[in-house]
């Protein structure tokens, strides 16, 4: 596909990257030429240098053969402007980012009536991705496939769990559990689990589960299920706005501790029932005060990464509870992991993903079949759920008998709503919805995880 | 430095051109000469070089612009290392210094030749010296790039090597794309040509070599008078052609997508009305010199035509010409044409750019505070293009300088070596007085031939790719 972006800052550089990755045409409009002159020279991409919301500048891009506009500029007009005028000159599809609660609260309306594609809110697509973490503690990331029937959850090892030691083909057998062990981090380094695996504390696991099965799982291997019932955020930014606003609607406290007085009296008018605390978070006395020791869920949510953090490792000293640290620069990501910082929050990383994976699913009108995508361990690990057709060649076979390429798993087949885990004896039936785990990326289509020929 | 992945480049830049040598192979076959073993035997040894390295294909693809400009000075300089083996194999150039002369002079477009018989040479030999005409006018790391995916975005580092301009932006997002899109335009072009010499009763090898050395505006003759011994028809076709290669590929490009604007952009109206000119001055200058006006402007277009795209063709001695006439050639020999042809020189957007720096310094000298941008197309030229233009220049200068001081060693005359560098340099082809259009440059000495040699490869990858190769920066870890 033919692919413009506008804005070539964080997200636009990741999209640019992705989106390349799997095979499209990309073309970066921004106004600063030293950006766009740094992202063609290292990527396979074409790179235009002006304001992306005029005609002119589009059609250079070549906006009357683009499939596809992803405004993704710092600003919500200069956004919707230039999808806007992408529409009438080229025709294409379009995804905006708006980020104003104003505007997107009229998402509807905008997409509707501006012939939007997509509208996508950083802000908010965070606050839904904190809010699923915050339901499921215990993890460290959360993603669903098939409408949520299946997830994908990832976690670290506590000491002491029986799970330590233990060979990964034994979970099963002496577990009594079905569940697929799908990756394994170690020191850095990311394995695809193979039977002969042995887990050792301190490993990050990813496995993929029915919710029910998840929940059995993390009681055998001894994971304390923390359910949370209040949550302490710092900061009233507008994630906070839309994280309040989901969390009480499931019956979930929330105090917000936010140093702008005109900002807190704001959030007591648009939300009610959120305890909302005027203090400065840096002053440990307030969070103590509050009963940081005592929350089950701690959000930073400022707009200074080192403030977040700093919060989180105290909070973490003094609270046993889930903690959850908002960054804004994903240039340091490989550092800030080694923290050991509990959940981390690319807001970028999910504005990007949510798009690749709209790209992902609108391609497939155009031969690829991935349904969901998501990234299992950055830049190596993906997970992508297919639907099997009809004539595909793999129908009726059993698993044992496929040639899957190295470090492939076949780790979920949902079937007439029932999730199989599945063994080296089932097959694929047509209208399976298969999840795959793999170091392929970019996968188009189920059979490019078998060995040619 | 990634060394593994330049290797690995060396190696299908031979393996490449052990495709490319197929086609004289095949020329040999059809005449029946007897030079076959020894393009077969070139083939073996490139085949084998070649394949011994690219055997493994490096885990660590990464490429940055350093590693690119390597990739292409090497590349030129092992293309023609090998490229000269037919020549030495079958004793048709003996000497390797000569035979390394004539490829380089082949694969850099410059059609300057160490022969004075070229009618005597194998078909096999005249076609192969126009094929590198071909392929050595667009770009071989361009072609390799249009066929095989060799790694992933860094490739833009070695088409900006590669391509002539101060500049390079691609037509379409992905290089190899673009590649292919560039030589698509070239290769219809020249088929176009070949098939309108056709017409002119050209026999099929001549026309085939003559298509092949006008696209690349190289200028390898297969006859001893070059072509002052066709029909006119023939000579006006060349003319055209000649003048059509000197034009950007991109302006092609946008004809055919139908953004005629763009494709008329200042470059191209310069160019026109340089050649405009030119016509105009020389012909007014020689309103004398031929039997009818006709003769007068059918020869001054096809010379200016020639000189400024850097071909290097000839109709008539333009040595004998009067001395305007001879200074406006040798000014022209130094502007060549637009950026992303298949022409040498300085080329014309340079000296746009030139100019319009000129205008402005001149400008701020009188409003010291005043801040202007320079711009073209009503596009803003960024600072660092300007400044990049600008070093161009003082490189070649310097080159031009230290060139013609080292081959003055010779003892031959002060035209004859100023003007051998800049046919040299501006892979133009003949120069004046003893490298006059019906001489040759064979009676220059060993030394004086490599120092040309060096400024042909120097001239066709714009200086900076091969004077990198001398500079310690490019090689520290």
């Amino acid at each position: 596909m033919d692919i413009i972006i506008v804005g070539c800052g964080k997200v636009g550089q990741t999209l640019a990257v992705q989106l390349n990755n799997d095979g499209n045409n990309i073309t970066v409009i921004d106004l600063n030429a030293s950006k766009v002159n740094e992202v063609i020279s290292r990527h396979d991409i074409m790179g235009v240098v002006g304001n992306g919301a005029t005609q002119h500048i589009q059609r250079e891009a070549g906006v009357d053969k683009a499939d596809l506009l992803i405004a993704v500029t710092g600003s919500d007009e200069l956004n919707l402007l230039c999808c806007l005028i992408a529409k009438k000159a080229g025709n294409c599809h379009t995804i905006a980012r708006v980020r104003n609660p104003q505007y997107s609260s009229e998402a509807r309306f905008l997409k509707d009536e501006l012939g939007l594609a997509m509208i996508i809110n950083p802000e908010y697509e965070s606050a839904q991705h904190i809010a699923r973490i915050l339901r499921f503690p215990s993890a460290i990331k959360i993603d669903t496939f098939a409408k949520g029937r299946v997830e994908l959850i990832k976690f670290r090892l506590p000491e002491g769990s029986p799970l330590v030691d233990m060979a990964v083909k034994d979970v099963v057998t002496k577990l009594k559990c079905d569940v697929l062990i799908c990756t394994i981090e170690r020191d850095g380094e990311a394995y695809i689990a193979n039977g002969d695996f042995v887990f050792r504390e301190k490993d990050v696991i990813s496995v993929v589960a029915s919710p029910r099965k998840a929940n059995d799982f993390f009681n055998k291997i001894k994971y304390k299920m923390r359910s949370v019932r209040d949550v302490m955020v710092v900061g009233g930014g507008e994630i906070t706005h839309y994280l309040a606003d989901i969390l009480l609607r499931s019956d979930i406290a929330v105090k917000v501790i936010e140093k702008d007085l005109k900002t807190c009296e704001d959030m007591c008018t648009t939300l009610p029932d959120v305890t909302v605390i005027n203090g400065d978070a840096v002053d440990q006395e307030i969070l103590l005060e509050e009963g940081l020791s005592n929350t089950d869920g701690f959000v930073a949510l400022t707009n200074l990464d080192e403030e977040n953090i700093l919060l989180s490792l105290f909070a973490k000293n003094k609270s046993k509870g889930k903690l959850i640290t908002k960054i804004n620069r994903i240039d340091f990501d490989e550092v800030v992991n080694q923290l050991d910082l509990d959940t981390i929050i690319y807001p970028k990383h999910i504005t990007a993903e949510s798009i690749v994976r709209y790209v992902r699913a609108m391609k497939n009108t155009i031969g690829s079949n991935v349904e969901t995508l998501y990234s299992v361990i950055k830049d190596k690990v993906e997970a992508a759920e297919f639907i099997i057709k009809e004539q595909s060649p793999i129908v009726g076979i059993p698993l044992s008998e496929l040639s899957f390429k190295k470090n492939v798993l076949v780790a979920a087949i949902l079937r007439d709503r029932k999730v199989i885990i599945p063994r080296g004896h089932d097959e694929f039936m047509p209208g399976d919805a298969v999840v795959i785990v793999s170091e392929i990326m970019a996968l188009h289509d189920i059979t490019d995880v078998l060995k040619k020929g | 430095m990634n060394f593994r992945m330049i290797k690995y480049f060396l190696g299908w830049i031979l393996v490449f051109e052990t495709m490319f040598l197929l086609i004289p192979l095949v020329t040999a076959v059809i005449y029946g000469e007897h030079c076959f073993f020894a393009i077969l035997l070139s083939m073996a040894v490139c085949l084998a070089a070649g394949g011994l390295l690219i055997w493994k294909k490096p885990k660590n693809t990464e490429l940055y612009s350093r590693e690119g400009f390597v990739i292409v000075s090497m590349s030129w300089i092992v293309l023609s290392l090998f490229g000269c083996l037919p020549f030495v194999f079958s004793e048709a150039i003996p000497s390797f210094t000569d035979a390394l002369f004539e490829t380089v002079s082949g694969f850099t477009t410059t059609g300057a030749s160490i022969l004075a018989e070229v009618e005597h040479l194998p078909k096999a030999m005249l076609i192969w010296r126009s094929f590198t005409h071909w392929v050595g006018g667009m770009g071989v790391l361009v072609f390799i790039m249009a066929f095989i995916p060799l790694s992933g975005g860094q490739n833009i580092h070695i088409m900006k090597a590669e391509s002539p301009g101060p500049s390079v932006s691609k037509l379409v997002p992905r290089v190899k794309t673009t590649a292919l899109i560039l030589y698509s335009i070239y290769f219809v072009l020249t088929l176009i040509e070949f098939v309108l010499l056709l017409f002119g009763d050209m026999s099929v090898f001549d026309a085939l070599n003559t298509a092949l050395a006008t696209a690349g505006t190289g200028g390898f003759g297969i006859k001893n008078d070059s072509i002052a011994g066709y029909s006119p028809y023939i000579q006006i076709v060349v003319t055209v052609f000649m003048i059509m290669f000197g034009i950007n590929f991109s302006s092609y490009y946008f004809i055919l997508t139908g953004r005629i604007k763009e494709a008329f952009n200042k470059e191209i109206r310069v160019y026109f009305g340089i050649i405009f000119f030119a016509i105009a001055i020389i012909t007014f200058n020689l309103r004398d010199f031929y039997d009818t006006f006709g003769d007068t402007l059918r020869n001054v277009s096809f010379t200016v035509a020639s000189i400024i795209s850097t071909t290097g063709y000839s109709t008539v001695d333009f040595d004998l010409w009067p001395q305007l006439s001879k200074t406006i050639i040798v000014l022209l020999m130094l502007t060549g044409s637009c950026a992303g042809s298949t022409s040498g020189g300085i080329k014309i957007t340079r000296i746009i750019i030139l100019f319009k720096g000129l205008a402005k310094e001149l400008e701020v000298m009188i409003h010291p505070k005043q801040l202007k941008k320079i711009t073209m197309d009503s596009k803003p030229i960024e600072h660092e293009v300007v400044r990049s233009v600008n070093s161009y220049l003082v490189c070649y200068v310097l080159l031009f300088m230290a060139s013609a001081a080292v081959i003055s060693i010779d003892g031959h005359d002060l035209i004859t070596n100023f003007t051998a560098v800049s046919a040299a340099i501006n892979n133009v082809g003949p120069g004046l007085e003893a490298v006059g259009p019906s001489r040759n440059f064979g009676f220059f000495s060993t030394p004086s031939k490599l120092v040309l040699i060096f400024d042909m490869l120097a001239g066709r990858l714009e200086l900076f790719p091969m004077l990198l190769l001398f500079s310690k920066a490019t090689w520290k870890k």
